[in-house]
């Protein structure tokens, strides 16, 4: 099996809203700090989801990522975990807020690296959320999708995924090649070890830029954009909490009863 | 003018019935629709779709409601629905096309868009049109809901998928008249990738999460033997319990009962948070309720920013003399 996941790196999404800042003129949230920077949580899930497919049926996990050399990081952290190739894709060219130019220049890369059965996106990215990516890149090299599963199982050849919908499940079979988009209910990821860390240092990244990948320059930058982002802004919430209290947690308890008996809540 | 001249919304049927979000759509529709002085269409894809369901798409404000009726949609597949999908768009030439944020919606949405080579926003709140340009400015909550970003896409149709709970529906209205369309679609079966094993439902409470009235949510602060006393509680209440993500990862609830971006979207007139600490993520899908009660130990926790009523307190001691006053109440 010849995997390929794409990861990306982001701002931590768990950082408080508090001390969460953005600047409105660049339409960027700030990194409080460097170490900030993560890998998107369900990207690491997903290049869990290769890696286990990997140790079962034998293969190759290449990881795909574009953004700014600070992405090396990222991708160390998952050939720390275990995957054996990385890529970093990164160019003037792909700084864009259109996902659409991401979901190409990933589809492009795709198809240098050429022999590949199954692709792992994450369900969503953790920073802005957009949930496109994976299927445009789908989209665009013409495979079968599943979005989002919880499980992954390879079977003679085929793939057999559990896709989560509102109610339950859904156990879908499709052929190779595929992408498949993957949500954290699949399981915690490893934490690299030692031995990962160590081994992750004599593996190798390739670093590939617009032109590597035989893309059309039309096809990128501000000017192929469909989607614009006209305005960034923190929204303002005007609840004021009305604190009930007591002089112990019980008493608060039963004042908070009687409160919501006053309002006609219960 | 420009060849795209119509409001199609993408209609889901939740057990036999239309699904709420396919009213919220409706809605939102039939609003951009007037103002850009279109016609709203609905298209309903599904096999054995019951007939008065094209004609409520009419009562619920369409104009046109096409049906595509065929065993091969009997299943939700990528591959097949996005065919007729692109069928169907590619005939009418859409200006706007609307999505529920649901597991279809979402999966549906983006695929058609880069099919079309077009754009696409996920998970809009609110959608105005531009009184200049006449385009659709879409608001999207980002980075988990601290902040709000304001698309528009410049290509056709303008396809965006809308989270649940966020627009009204209009009154139902059994004198309003509109065409119902069959629509025939010659896809080739062959052609379409993978097919559905089998299906399982895990859901079991009595009453649906998002239809309950009353939702005490768990977090990570409850621990696994907490859940028994949020039971209680909710039982008490004639409730429901959710929880956040980590509740549901640590396997203490089924991750059906998941509260916020990646889960439910809830707006019951009366949420409890229980031990959770309002991360936005959560707050994404809880932010329409009426009234929010939060009980947590850390005065400082964002839940608190969020809520109507709070408690600081361990919320096993608040919740149980909590329950024991209600009882008290009822009886005397
Ligand atoms: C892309 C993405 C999507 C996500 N989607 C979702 C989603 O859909 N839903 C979701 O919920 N999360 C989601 N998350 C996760 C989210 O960011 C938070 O990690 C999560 O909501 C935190 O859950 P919590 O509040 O239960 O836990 P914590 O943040 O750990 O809070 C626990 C709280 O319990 C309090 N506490 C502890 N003990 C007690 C006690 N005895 N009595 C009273 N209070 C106590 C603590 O003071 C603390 O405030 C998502 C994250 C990402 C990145
Ligand atoms: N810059 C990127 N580099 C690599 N993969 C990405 C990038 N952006 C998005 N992806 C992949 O696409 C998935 C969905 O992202 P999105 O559509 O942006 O929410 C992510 O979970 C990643 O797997």
């Amino acid at each position: 099996m010849n995997i390929i996941v794409c990861v990306k790196q982001i701002i931590d999404p768990e950082i408080p809203a508090a001390i969460f800042k953005i600047d409105p003129n660049a339409k960027r949230a700030i990194p409080p700090d460097r170490r900030a920077f993560i890998i998107s949580d369900y990207d690491e899930v997903a290049v869990e989801a290769a890696i286990r497919i990997k140790e079962a049926k034998g293969g190759k996990v290449t990881v795909l990522s574009l953004g700014s050399q600070s992405v090396i990081e990222t991708i160390k952290h998952c050939l720390a975990m275990g995957a054996d190739e990385g890529i970093l894709l990164t160019d003037p060219l792909f700084e864009e807020e259109d996902r659409s130019l991401t979901a190409y220049a990933l589809a492009m890369a795709i198809k240098k690296v050429g022999e590949f059965d199954l692709i792992f996106c994450g369900r969503q990215e953790g920073d802005w959320d957009a949930g496109q990516v994976s299927l445009g890149i789908a989209e665009i090299l013409g495979i079968p999708s599943v979005n989002p599963v919880k499980k992954v199982e390879v079977k003679n050849g085929t793939i057999l995924v559990k896709r989560i919908v509102d109610d339950g499940y859904e156990v879908i079979e499709i052929p190779c090649p595929a992408l498949v988009t993957v949500s954290n209910e699949l399981g915690k990821p490893r934490y690299p070890d030692m031995k990962g860390i160590m081994m992750a240092a004599r593996k190798k990244i390739s670093i590939w830029t617009s032109q590597d990948i035989d893309a059309e320059p039309s096809k990128l930058g501000p000017s192929a954009a469909k989607v614009k982002m006209l305005k960034l802004y923190i929204p303002v919430n005007e609840a004021r909490c009305e604190f009930v209290e007591g002089e112990t947690p019980e008493e608060a308890g039963a004042n908070l009863a009687l409160r919501l008996r006053k309002a006609k809540l219960i | 003018m420009s060849e795209y001249q119509r409001v199609l919304i993408y209609g889901e049927i939740l057990e036999g019935k239309l699904a709420s979000i396919t009213k919220e759509l409706l809605g939102i529709g039939r609003k951009l629709a007037d103002e850009l002085g279109q016609m709203l269409y609905a298209v309903i894809i599904g096999s054995g779709i019951p007939a008065e369901l094209a004609q409520e798409c009419v009562y619920f404000g369409a104009d046109k409601v096409y049906v595509i009726d065929d065993p091969l949609f009997k299943d939700y597949l990528t591959d097949s629905y996005t065919a007729a999908m692109e069928k169907l768009t590619r005939d009418l030439k859409p200006d706007i096309v609307l999505f529920g944020q649901t597991s279809m919606g979402r999966d549906l949405a983006p695929r058609l868009a880069y099919r079309l080579n077009t754009g696409v926003t996920l998970d809009c709140i609110e959608l105005v049109i531009d009184s200049e340009t006449k385009l659709m400015y879409q608001t999207k909550p980002v980075y988990g809901g601290k902040a709000y970003a304001i698309y528009v896409c410049q290509t056709k149709p303008q396809i965006v998928s809308i989270r649940p709970k966020t627009m009204s529906p209009i009154e139902r209205d059994t004198s309003r008249k509109g065409e119902v369309i069959t629509f025939a679609l010659n896809i080739n079966a062959t052609a379409i990738g993978g097919k559905v094993v089998e299906r399982i439902k895990e859901e079991i409470t009595r009453i649906k999460l998002e239809d309950a009235d009353v939702v005490v949510c768990g977090g990570r602060g409850v621990g696994e033997d907490g859940f028994q006393l949020l039971e209680e509680l909710a039982l008490s209440l004639n409730g429901v319990v959710g929880a956040t993500r980590p509740p549901c990862d640590n396997g203490w609830v089924q991750a059906q009962y998941q509260i916020g971006l990646t889960g439910k979207v809830v707006a019951p007139r009366l949420y409890i948070g229980v031990a959770l600490s309002g991360a936005s993520q959560h707050l994404s899908g809880m932010m329409g309720s009426k009234n929010i009660v939060a009980i947590n130990t850390d005065p400082e926790a964002s839940i608190f920013r969020a809520a109507h009523y709070g408690v600081v307190g361990n919320y096993r001691k608040v919740i149980s003399a909590f329950i024991e006053k209600c009882k008290e109440e009822v009886t005397s």
